[in-house]
C-alpha cells in the first residue's frame, strides 16, 4: 500500500511538474488492475524520473476489451491517448485501422531511436509483424500458456515427474484421483490454450491464408480430426473426474490453488497470484504433447497484450513515446517485470540478465515459457494468429466447447458449428474491412 | 408564448437524452462501419436481415422473454405475499420492513458479486451445501442452473422495491372495508382476494411495467457479473448481447440494429400494457 501511494504522489507530482515545466504529456491507457497496476505505476514514475523532456501518465481502463474499446471511442472523438495496450486478439482489428495507428517501426524511425528488431524473442515479436516483417506494436506483456502441477500432491500420488505428453496427464490424473483428490486437471482461457495453442505446438493450421496473416479472406479450418478427437477424449475423460471445467479465462483457477485438481493448463502470468495463493508447492511444465498427432512439439504462441501507438499526436510526443518504449524493452526493466509478473521477458538479453541474477535456479520451472516460445524456430502454424472479429471468434468458440463440455453437443457437431458460426464473423470483417 | 417556455427544458432535455441517440441508433442500424470508423457502407436494413438470419438472435428473443416473466412473475408474486403479511404482524414491523427494503440499495453488480460468492462450484458455501446432498451444481457448465440463478439474483434484488409499493398500496386501503368483511365472517384469505387484491390493481400494473423494463434492462449489471451471457449463451438476453456485440464485438451496426429492435420491443409493450390491460384496473 505504502509503494502504492508514494507512486501515486509522485505521478501527481510529475503531472504539476508537467504543468510547470511545459513537459510533453504522453497519455498511457492499459488494462492491468491489481499488483500490476501499481508495477506499471513504477515504470512511468521511474521514467518520468529519469528525464525532464516528458511526462508519460498511465491509466487504468479496465480489462483488455474495455480498454480497448475506450481506445477506439476517444479515437473516433479525437481524444486518443497516445500509447494504448491492446490484447493480442485485437491484433488484426488494429491493423486494419491503418489511418489510426502508427506502426512502431516507423515512430522509431521517424525519430532517429535507434531500434533492433533482432533482440526480441521471435515468437513474440513475429505475432505482431507485417508480412514484411514490420513491426506494428510493441510487445509488453506477453506469456504463453503452460502445465501448472501442484507438487505436493504429485509426491502424494506417486508420481515421479510432470507429464510430458497427453496419455501421461491422463495417467498422473488418473493418480491423482485415487490419492483422494477430487479432480485431475482443468484449464482456463480455453479457446487459446486447447484450440489456439494445441494448433501451434502440433504445428497445425487453425485456418486458410497463413492463419490469417497472408489476406482478410482467411477462413477456420480447426475442426480437423486432430482437434476433435483430442477435445472429445477430454470430454469423455469427466466422467471419471479426469478434467473438470472451471469456466471461461482464469476462473478455474481457485480450483487448483485450493488443491481440487492436481494439475492446470494456464498462462505463465498466473505466477504472481500462484505465489501469493497457492499453499503447496507448485511447478511448471511444457504443455503435453500429442502423440498422435506430433512427434516432437514445434513452438507454443504468445497471449498477452502489445503497446499500440495512436497517430494524431505531434511529433514531440512521438520522440517521447519511442524514448519511452526503449526505456520499457530494456533488459533491467524487462527482467524485472518479469520475474515479478510471470510475463515472459520480450528480449533475449532480459532472459539471459534474469538467468545472471539467478532468478531461474531459486525459482525453477520460471523459464519453461521462454523455452516453450523459442522451442522450434516460429512456422507459418506457429507465429501467431491474424484472423478478424477474433474477440467474437474466441466467444464463439467458448459457447461451442461449453455445449462440449456440458454434453449437449460432440466434439465433431461443436467445431463444425465453431468453424461455421467463425466463418460468418470472418466474412463480416472482411467486408467492413475493404 | 409562456406555456412553451415552460415545457422548453423537459423538450430539450427528452432531445438530448432521449432522441438524439435514438435517431443515431437508428442511422448506425442502416451501415456496416469498422471499428474506427475508416470505411462505412450505407446497407439499409442489411443489419436487420442478418439478425433475423441469425438463429442465436431468434433463441434470445425467446430467452429474454423467458427470463422477464420469470423475473417480474417472481418479484412481484413474492413481495406480494411479504406486503401482505407484514400487514399482519404486530411486534417489530419497522425492523422486518427495513430489512426488506434493503437489497434495493444494492448497486446490480455488487448483488451479482454476492450471489457469485455464494454459489460459486469451487469456493461458494451454498454450492458447498448442494455438493453435499449429492446435487451437481456447476452453474459453470449448466445453462439451466445458470438461468435459476440469474433469475433468483434479478429476484431478490427487485423484491424490495415490489415490497415498498404493495405496502404502501395496502396501508392506503380504507380500515373500514376491511373490518367491514371480518365482521361478515370473511377470513384472512377471502379478504385478501376478493377486497385487498382488487384495490391494488392500479399498483400491480404500475408494478407490471416497471418490472418487465426492469428485467429487459437493469439486470445487466447483474448478468454481467455472475455469467457474462454464459454457459453456451445460455443467460444471454437481448440486452446483453447488445453490449456483447457492440462493446466486445465492436459490430457497431448489429449492435445498432438490435438496441433499435429492443427499443421497438419497448414502445409495443408499453402501448400495450396501457391500451388492453390498464382498461381492467379499477382505480
Amino acid at each position: 500500500m505504502k509503494l502504492g501511494k508514494y507512486i501515486l504522489g509522485a505521478i501527481t507530482a510529475a503531472s504539476f511538474a508537467g504543468g510547470a515545466y511545459a513537459q510533453t504529456e504522453i497519455q498511457w491507457w492499459h488494462a492491468m488492475g491489481g499488483a500490476n497496476g501499481e508495477r506499471i505505476d513504477r515504470m512511468a514514475a521511474e521514467f518520468n524520473a529519469m528525464q525532464s523532456d516528458y511526462v508519460v501518465v498511465p491509466s487504468y481502463k479496465g480489462n483488455y476489451t474495455e480498454t480497448m474499446t475506450a481506445a477506439i471511442a476517444a479515437f473516433r472523438a479525437g481524444e486518443q491517448p497516445a500509447i494504448v495496450q491492446v490484447f493480442e486478439v485485437g491484433t488484426a482489428t488494429m491493423m486494419a485501422a491503418e489511418g489510426a495507428v502508427y506502426p512502431i517501426s516507423d515512430v522509431m524511425a521517424d525519430s532517429g531511436t535507434a531500434f533492433d528488431q533482432s533482440v526480441y524473442l521471435p515468437a513474440v515479436v513475429s505475432y505482431y509483424q507485417t508480412p514484411e516483417g514490420e513491426l506494428l506494436s510493441m510487445p509488453f506483456n506477453s506469456s504463453t500458456p503452460v502445465l501448472w502441477y501442484n507438487k505436493d500432491a504429485f509426491a502424494a500420488a506417486g508420481i515421479e515427474s510432470p507429464p510430458s505428453t497427453w496419455d501421461e496427464v491422463n495417467m498422473a490424473a488418473q493418480k491423482l484421483l485415487d490419492s483422494g483428490m477430487e479432480c485431475g486437471y482443468s484449464f482456463g482461457w480455453q479457446s487459446w490454450v486447447m484450440i489456439e495453442n494445441y494448433s501451434a505446438w502440433h504445428d497445425l493450421p487453425m485456418g486458410t491464408q497463413e492463419n490469417g496473416y497472408a489476406g482478410l479472406d482467411a477462413r477456420f479450418t480447426f475442426n480437423n480430426d486432430a482437434v476433435v478427437n483430442r477435445l472429445q477424449s477430454i470430454a469423455d475423460s469427466q466422467e471419471a473426474g479426469i478434467f473438470k471445467y472451471g469456466g471461461r479465462r482464469g476462473d478455474s483457477l481457485s480450483m487448483f490453488t485450493s488443491g481440487e485438481c492436481g494439475m492446470w493448463m494456464n498462462s505463465s502470468a498466473y505466477y504472481g497470484a500462484m505465489v501469493d495463493q497457492a499453499d503447496f508447492e507448485f511447478g511448471q511444465a511444457m504443455l503435453p504433447l500429442d502423440t498422435d498427432v506430433a512427434d516432437a512439439p514445434q513452438n507454443s504462441i504468445i497471449g498477452g497484450a502489445t503497446l499500440w501507438v495512436l497517430r494524431g499526436k505531434d511529433e514531440g510526443t512521438y520522440k517521447g513515446v519511442a524514448d519511452f518504449m526503449n526505456y520499457i524493452s530494456s533488459p533491467e526493466v524487462q527482467a524485472w517485470w518479469h520475474q515479478e509478473t510471470g510475463y515472459v521477458p520480450i528480449t533475449t538479453a532480459a532472459g539471459e540478465l534474469s538467468a545472471e541474477q539467478g532468478f531461474y535456479e531459486s525459482n525453477p520451472g520460471t523459464d519453461t515459457a521462454i523455452k516453450q516460445l523459442s522451442l522450434n524456430t516460429p512456422t507459418v502454424n506457429s507465429r501467431g494468429l491474424r484472423f478478424g472479429n477474433y474477440v467474437q471468434v474466441r466467444d464463439v468458440i467458448n459457447e461451442e466447447l461449453e455445449a462440449l463440455w456440458a454434453g449437449d453437443k460432440t466434439a465433431r457437431e461443436a467445431m463444425d458449428t465453431a468453424v461455421e458460426r467463425g466463418n460468418a464473423l470472418l466474412a463480416k470483417f472482411e467486408r467492413a474491412n475493404n | 408564448m409562456l406555456p412553451f417556455m415552460l415545457v422548453a427544458p423537459q423538450i430539450a432535455v427528452t432531445l438530448v437524452f432521449f432522441m438524439w441517440p435514438a435517431a443515431q441508433a437508428l442511422y448506425q442500424s442502416f451501415l456496416i462501419q469498422d471499428a474506427f470508423g475508416f470505411k462505412t457502407e450505407f446497407v439499409w436494413f442489411e443489419n436487420f436481415q442478418i439478425l433475423w438470419a441469425d438463429p442465436y438472435y431468434t433463441a434470445s428473443f425467446k430467452r429474454t422473454a423467458l427470463f422477464s416473466i420469470a423475473v417480474a412473475g417472481l418479484a412481484m408474486s413474492s413481495a406480494l405475499v411479504l406486503a401482505a403479511m407484514v400487514d399482519r404482524i404486530i411486534k417489530g414491523v419497522m425492523a422486518y420492513q427495513t430489512m426488506l427494503i434493503w437489497p434495493y440499495a444494492v448497486a446490480p453488480v455488487i448483488a451479482g458479486a454476492l450471489w457469485v460468492f455464494m454459489f460459486d462450484p469451487t469456493l461458494g458455501i451454498f454450492a458447498y451445501a448442494l455438493n453435499t446432498i449429492g446435487y451437481d451444481w456447476n452453474y459453470k457448465l449448466n445453462g439451466d442452473q445458470a438461468m435459476a440463478l440469474v433469475v433468483i439474483s434479478a429476484t431478490w434484488k427487485q423484491i424490495a422495491y415490489n415490497f415498498l409499493f404493495f405496502v404502501a398500496a395496502i396501508h392506503s386501503i380504507p380500515k373500514s372495508l376491511i373490518e367491514a368483511a371480518a365482521i361478515d365472517g370473511a377470513g384472512p384469505m377471502r379478504r385478501f382476494w376478493t377486497i385487498i387484491f382488487p384495490l391494488i390493481t392500479p399498483t400491480t400494473f404500475f408494478l407490471l411495467v416497471v418490472n418487465i423494463v426492469y428485467a429487459f434492462f437493469d439486470t445487466f449489471g447483474i448478468i454481467h457479473a455472475i455469467t457474462q451471457g454464459g454457459p453456451a449463451k445460455a443467460t444471454e438476453i437481448l440486452v446483453y448481447k447488445v453490449y456483447n456485440d457492440g462493446f466486445i464485438g465492436l459490430d457497431l451496426g448489429g449492435s445498432a440494429a438490435q438496441s433499435v429492435i429492443l427499443m421497438a420491443i419497448v414502445i409495443v409493450i408499453t402501448v400495450i400494457q396501457f391500451r388492453y390491460i390498464e382498461r381492467k384496473v379499477e382505480y
